[in-house]
Parts: structure tokens; sequence; C-alpha cells
């Protein structure tokens, strides 16, 4: 009885979900499903397969794989790497990396606006050595490029963390059953960090897939996202029940993507861990 | 020898990539020249100006507010939840843990619009719908947070003082919050960060003239970038870098990474 | 005797200029089953790990077979090794776990599946091929970890306190299988303890060590029979540590009293320790006994009373299978066979310390 009693504290959360979680996910849907007059449809949510709907969904898919793709590469030497050093210095350059992590979003997008600007940091200094200039700013390569560094520090940490979770002593049972580096890597790092891989990817292609203002404010008005077509369905031509269908379709995308990348791992586990 | 050297050449050319961008915002705040690569002398210009700027420092404090108030609010409602959860069993504990993890997953966009989309039904876009918002996706931090403390925690000893004669409520008191203090304190600061950095929620859920930073550097953007905001990115990056090494080095955290 | 299948010549290793291992000096023998036996820090783990080849020895040579094999890297050795916590890979079922080394080697398919019925025939765990690690026990495992480094043939099994996280029953029944395991694969075990009944039961040889020195090596019997030094006597089994003075060959004078013994060679008026085992201490009538005192604490053990007696101002611990309540008054009697003369110590690891291993 007593467990019950204290079963009920969880109740105002209980409730807080059902207002602000459940409620607006049923009024997404509602709007999603409806025309504005209140009739059921389903052309806000087949609008997707517009052309320019449709390509933003596969601009944004594209993306959003080459920015996980390249955070993976990036990062899972960069683990390995954190995870070998001496206990004493790791606590600091752990801490090292994931402080850029804190600066507020807007502001690192700011910084990479200015660094990849033609008359920007990148281009003059490139201009001094007399070598010639990089001109990616408005285009889909520096929203890549800001997404993987906004990104980065998801996959590392989990990378990282399941890295740091595997015994000592297992890497030395597998030398000393005859296994080479290459063969410990494979079979036993790899299969063993394979949870925080797979938090990591999700922590990363979530977000990257479903960003607007990245793609807003460094592809001027060039690079247009499924995120950017969602927000300016809703702030700029105010058609709440197409935004709401595209919203829907994104959502399922972002669940499908999770639940392809859960079935290859045994467990989610170790997202935050 | 040759391995290290490549390990070392690689952690520097990420730490340039990190630590790059900040740099140039760092130097440019303090350089008195409009044209962004050209030093014009030291300056403290800027600061002065970011000070005499209302609008930035109106939303600087609407940023302080919603994120100490949500991680606030969040931490009290997700420490009791935890409770709660903890003394679940079976298929109800799964559904709330399940549930727990949808606004971490969910795409910020979506979680951002739907919240607008019931708001504006019942009441109008401001401060309030704002901080609900901040709430209802910080509370998962706390839970996460606190929840694992729970369940390391002894319950021996929690026992052991009602047998001693403790009243339940004294014995949690007394015994079990000290030993989820750590994580209510960590879940709080992860949440306060989480609200400080958030653009995406804050941008569907507020009303006109309401800002955080985010929003306002958003729309600033938008329109050009004025030499205040290096100034403000310095404030916050120096921030940030006190908060962090507090969530790091305490003493508690410390103890805890000893005895895991 | 015979052929000596490991020799360590003159190892020393020191961690953060700390002094782990200091020239040690050491030989094993093929299918020998030998125990290193210490406190914690005593650098028996060490010794084990650069035999392993986790660890490099800072000067000195370990030979193999004849082959110097101090800088291979342990994957080039012909030796395995049972880790500690068993070390099972977790994401791998049992028969992954038991194939792991076989597939390094390339061998067969078939030859890999025979093995592994085989090894777990070995460790009685018969069709648990499909498992997974986390559905076993402790003490399941503790018998995989084994299975999976004896298929690979090692000439050498090296096992780090493996039954160190079982409980007391199941330590000694696995006690009894590494015997049965050792004798089968006919293959030299190197074990390491603190546990001096695990070290009694199961080896042919022990090999003291206390902070980084080899004390004494032995058989079980001489290990605990004649010790050499106050620390093995105190280490292995309970005694009265006593001191004496060696008055001439067969004579020692202990607490006052002239004990006839039968050491030789200490020289005429030595001081020494004396060690005498409890059991080995004889309470009878007082006037029959070499000294007298009073029973002072009495506590029922059961195949044996603990008895303390309070003779000529030492506490002496007596094993008796008769009840001597306390307060009587009694005789003490020892065998000359059953005192063992020892040299005082030269250092402090030769010292008797309390040790809460």
């Amino acid at each position: 009885m007593r467990n019950l009693k204290r079963q009920l504290l969880a109740g105002p959360y209980i409730l807080w979900m059902a207002g602000f979680i459940v409620l607006p996910t049923l009024v997404i849907l509602y709007y999603g499903f409806t025309t504005t007059s209140g009739n059921f449809s389903l052309l806000n949510v087949t609008s997707i397969a517009f052309s320019v709907h449709l390509k933003a969904l596969v601009l944004s898919l594209k993306l959003a794989l080459s920015c996980t793709v390249i955070c993976l590469v990036l990062s899972y030497p960069l683990a390995m790497i954190l995870n070998s050093m001496k206990s004493k210095s790791q606590g600091l350059i752990v801490f090292i990396f994931i402080l850029p992590m804190w600066m507020n979003f807007m502001l690192r997008i700011l910084a990479w606006r200015l660094l990849l600007s033609n008359n920007g940091v990148i281009n003059s200094l490139l201009g001094a050595l007399s070598l010639p200039g990089l001109d990616i700013l408005n285009t889909p390569k520096a929203v890549v490029f800001c997404m993987v560094y906004d990104f980065l520090p998801f996959m590392v940490l989990p990378i990282y963390n399941a890295m740091a979770r595997i015994q000592p002593d297992i890497i030395e049972a597998a030398k000393d059953l005859g296994a080479g580096n290459i063969t410990i890597f494979f079979k036993i790092i790899v299969p063993l960090t394979m949870s925080g891989v797979i938090s990591g990817i999700i922590m990363v292609f979530v977000p990257a897939l479903t960003s607007f203002a990245i793609s807003d404010l460094l592809g001027g008005g060039k690079v247009l996202l499924i995120g950017n077509v969602i927000e300016q369905a809703f702030m700029q031509e105010y058609n709440w029940n197409l935004g709401s269908g595209l919203s829907v379709v994104l959502m399922v995308f972002v669940i499908a993507s999770m639940a392809l990348m859960n079935s290859h791992g045994d467990e989610g586990g170790g997202t935050f861990a | 020898m040759m391995k290290k050297s490549i390990e070392r050449i690689y952690l520097f050319v990420i730490f340039l990539f990190l630590y790059l961008p900040i740099l140039v915002l760092i130097v440019l705040s303090f350089n008195d020249s409009k044209a962004k690569v050209v030093w014009g002398g030291f300056t403290l210009r800027w600061y002065r100006e970011l000070l005499a700027n209302s609008a930035i420092m109106e939303a600087f404090y609407t940023t302080i507010f919603v994120s100490l108030a949500s991680a606030l609010i969040a931490t009290i409602l997700g420490t009791l939840a935890s409770l709660g959860i903890d003394a679940m069993r079976g298929r109800g504990k799964a559904i709330m843990l399940g549930a727990t993890n949808i606004p971490l997953l969910n795409a910020d966009i979506v979680t951002g619009i739907s919240m607008m989309l019931l708001f504006v039904r019942f009441t109008r876009l401001g401060l309030n719908t704002v901080l609900i918002a901040h709430i209802t996706f910080n509370i998962p931090y706390i839970i996460l947070n606190v929840l694992p403390k729970l369940k390391q925690r002894s319950r021996t000893t929690y026992e052991a003082a009602l047998d001693l004669g403790a009243t339940p409520l004294y014995a949690f008191f007394k015994i079990t919050w000290p030993q989820i203090l750590p994580g209510v304190l960590s879940g709080f600061l992860m949440a306060m960060t989480m609200s400080l950095d958030d653009f995406s929620v804050t941008y569907f859920t507020k009303g006109a003239g309401i800002n955080t930073l985010s929003t306002m550097i958003y729309t600033e953007m938008r329109k050009g970038i004025r030499p205040e905001m290096y100034a403000l990115s310095t404030i916050l990056f120096i921030i940030a870098l006190i908060l962090l090494l507090f969530m790091n080095f305490r003493p508690a955290a410390r103890k805890e990474r000893r005895n895991p | 005797m015979s052929k000596r299948l490991i020799d360590l010549q003159h190892i020393s290793k020191s961690y953060d200029g700390q002094m782990v291992l200091d020239d040690l000096n050491l030989y094993i023998r093929e299918n020998e089953f030998l125990t290193l036996l210490g406190p914690s820090g005593c650098g028996k783990t060490t010794t084990l790990r650069i035999i392993g080849g986790f660890e490099t020895p800072d000067t000195g040579n370990v030979i193999f077979d004849g082959r110097d094999i101090t800088s291979l890297a342990p994957n080039e050795r012909q030796l395995n090794t049972v880790f500690q916590k068993y070390a099972l890979f977790p994401h791998m079922s049992i028969a992954e776990n038991i194939a792991f080394g076989l597939k390094i080697r390339k061998k067969s398919k078939a030859y890999i599946a025979d093995k592994i019925r085989y090894a777990l025939k070995l460790v009685n765990l018969d069709g648990f091929e499909n498992r997974s690690v986390d559905s076993l026990s402790g003490g399941q495992q503790q018998r995989i970890a084994i299975a999976r480094a004896i298929v690979n043939e090692p000439k050498i099994l090296l096992l780090d306190e493996p039954l160190g996280a079982l409980d007391l029953k199941l330590r000694q029944d696995m006690q009894y299988e590494l015997i049965r395991l050792k004798n089968e694969l006919g293959i030299t075990f190197i074990y390491v303890t603190h546990d001096q009944e695990e070290a009694l039961t199961m080896s042919d040889t022990i090999v003291v060590m206390n902070q980084g020195y080899i004390q004494q090596i032995g058989t079980p019997e001489d290990i605990y029979n004649e010790p050499t030094n106050a620390f093995v006597a105190d280490f292995i089994g309970e005694s009265n540590i006593i001191n004496g003075t060696m008055l001439q060959d067969r004579l020692v004078r202990i607490l006052d009293v002239v004990f006839p013994c039968v050491d030789v060679g200490f020289g005429n008026d030595t001081p020494v320790d004396v060690v005498i085992r409890p059991e080995d201490v004889e309470l009878v009538e007082p006037e029959r006994g070499m000294l007298q005192g009073d029973v002072t604490s009495l506590i029922f053990k059961g195949v044996h009373w603990e008895t303390e007696v309070l003779a000529n101002g030492y506490e002496w611990l007596v094993h008796t299978t008769q009840m001597h309540p306390v307060g009587t008054h009694v005789g003490i009697l020892v065998d000359p066979y059953n005192i063992q003369i020892m040299n005082k110590p030269e250092s402090n690891d030769e010292k008797a310390v309390e040790i809460d291993a």
C-alpha cells in the first residue's frame, strides 16, 4: 500500500505529460489530417510528394546522412584516442572537447558564417597565402560543415562512454588468446561499442534531419530543407494544416530511422549513460 | 612513437576545428573595426554597446529567467516523478520510461510546433508558453539523472532508519535525499543548459515581443551581423566555461567518479 | 626431475618509483602446479603478468622453453591466462568465446566444433554452447574462462586468483576440479592466490612472496612445517612465534626454559625466532609440563578447542581436542621435532605482519 502511495508522486508528471506531450501530439495529428474548414483530408500529408517538398526532404536526408557519416568517421578515432589517454589528463581533455557544445547554438552558427563568408577569416587566410578562396557559404556544404560542428559531441560522447566501459582485462584476454590489434579492433572493440555508435547516430541524424536554423542562416535562402518548408508553412504562409501534415511525415521519418537503428543494436542503452 | 604523434596531430586538428570559430568571435569582440578581418586596434566599445542595447539585455534576462525557472520547476516535478516511477514495477514502469524518452528523441521542431498549436487554442503565446514548453522538455533530463541514483541507493539504510524509529518522511529527508542529491543537482544543471541553448522550441512557442538570446540572435543574423554579437559570444562562452567547470569539478562529482 | 619450462632471471619491476619486484629468480618445471602465494601488493600478480606478457620487466629475462620471450607480445606466447574476473567476451555466445583463439589460429570448422564439445565436457558444462555469457553464474563463467584458455593447448596455464570471486563451497569444489583438470591435461599451471588453504590443497610447489621478494619456495609440507622466517610462519596457518636463544646445536631457550630441539647450525647463544604450531602444543597435568600456566580463553571451533594459555609471560595459542575450562592450571609440553628455529628477520619483508587477506 505504501508503495502505491509513493507511485502517486508521479501523478503531477503524468498530468503534465498528458497535457503537454500527448495532447499537443493529438492536436498536430488533427491539423495534419484536416483541411482549414475542419474536414478530414490526406492532402497535407500526401503533399510531401509535391516536387518542392520532395526535393527538400531528399536534400534533408542527404545532408543529414553526410553529416552523420562525417561525425562518425571523425568521432570514432577521437573516442579511441581519448580513451587511451592516461586517466589523469583524460578528464581535462574530454572537458575541452565538450566545452564548445555549451556555447549558444546560434552563436556557433554565427561563428561559421564569419569564418566561411567570401571576405571572411578563412578566405583572408587563404588569400594571404595566395591560395584560391573557398566559396562554400550559401551552399549545402556550409550547412553540413556547421551541422558537423554542432552535433559532433553527440557522436563522440556515447562512443567514448561505450569505449570507457570496456574492461581492460577483456582486451588482455583477447591478446592472450592470440588476437592481434586488428582482430581486437574488429572482433572486440567495434562490437562492444556498437550501442554507443547507434546512440550517436540517432542523436546526430535526428537533429540534422529536422534542423531549419542552420540552413536558413548559412544557406542564404538557397538551401531548402524539410525543416525550412515546415517553418515557412507556419510562420510565413500561416498554413497550419500543411505544416502539420508535413510535420507528421517528418515524425514518421524520425521514428523509422530510430527503429531502423535500434533493430541493429541489441538495445538502445547507453544513450545518456 | 609514430602512432603517438599521429594521434597528437589528429587531436590538434579536431581541437582547431572546435575552437577556431570561438577564438575568431572572441578576437573580433575586441576589434575596433567594423570590417571583419581588419584589425583596427583593441577596444571595449562592443561590450559597452552591448550593455547599452536594451533589446539584447532584455533577451539576456529573459533567457536567464526562463532557464532557471524552467529548470527549477522541472526539477521538482521530475524528482517527484522519479520517486513514483521507482516505486512502480513491470509494465507501468516500462510505459513511464518509454514516455519519458519521447521529448528527448522527438525532433525539436515538431515538439515546438505541436505545443504552439495547443497553446494558441487556449491562450496567447508569451513568456508563460515558453516557460511551459521548456519545463516539458527539461523534465526527462531530471528523471534520467535521478532514477539511476534511486536505483543505486541502498534500501537497507532507509529501512534501518525506519527501524530506529524515523517516520517515512523524516527517513526520506535524512537518508534517501542526500543519496539522490547529486543526481538532482546534475539534472538541474543539465536542464538549465538545455534550456539556455534551445532555439527551435522557443521560436515556435514565444509570442511577439518576447525573445530569448537564441531567437534574438536568429532575428538579428537574418538582418546582418552586429559586432555586439561578438561581445555577447565572448561573455556567453565564459559563462559556459564557468558552469561546466563547476559541474565537472565540484567535489561531489569527484567523489562519484572515484567510486563508480 | 622434468625440465625447466619457464626461467625468470633477475626480474625487476617498479611503478612510479615504487619497487614491486626486486631481482626475482624463479624456475618452473614442466607439468608442475606452482602457486605464487602472498598478501596483496607482494608482487605475485605482477610476476604472473610478466610471464603472460602483459607487463615488461624493467630488467631481467623471461626464458620459455630455452627461448628468450621477454619482449614478445601476449598474442605471440604459447601460454594462456584465466583472468580473475573471467573476462569473457560479453557480446559472444559461449561457443564463440571458446572458439575465439582457435579461429585466430585458422583451425577448421570441424576441429573447432570438436574442441568446443571436448572443452565443455572437460569443465562439466556440456550443452552450454549457445548460452549467453550473462545467463551463467560466476562459477560457470569461471569454467568457461578455463575452457576458453585450454582449447588452445597452451603449454602453461596462468591463473590469476581465479576462485577469488566465488563463495566458499564452490571454491572448495573448484579446487578439486582444477587438480583433476591439471592431471588430465598434463600441462603446467601457474596459480596466483592470497589464500593459503587453496595453495596448500592444490600445489606441487608454493612460492611465498612478500614486498617483492621470494620468501620461501617449497612443497606445501615444507612450507607449513619448516617456514624459513617469521613472515612465512605467520602467513601460512597460525603460529606461536616466540623470541628465543639458540644455546648450542639441538638446544634452545624460550621464556627462560631450555627446550631440546632438532635444529643445528645456528651457532652458540644466537638470538632466533622459534615457531611452534598451535596443534603441536600439548596440554598436560601441571607437574608433567616443561612450563606451567593458566587457561585464559577457550573457544569451540568444531574440530578443536582454541585455547589460550598464559605461561611465563607469553600467551600461547593451543589447539586441543580436550576441553580445559578457563582458569585451569595446566602444563605445556612440546615435542622436539615440532620446534622450528628461524634466524631473526634481516629485512622488513621477512617479518611477521598482520594480514587481513
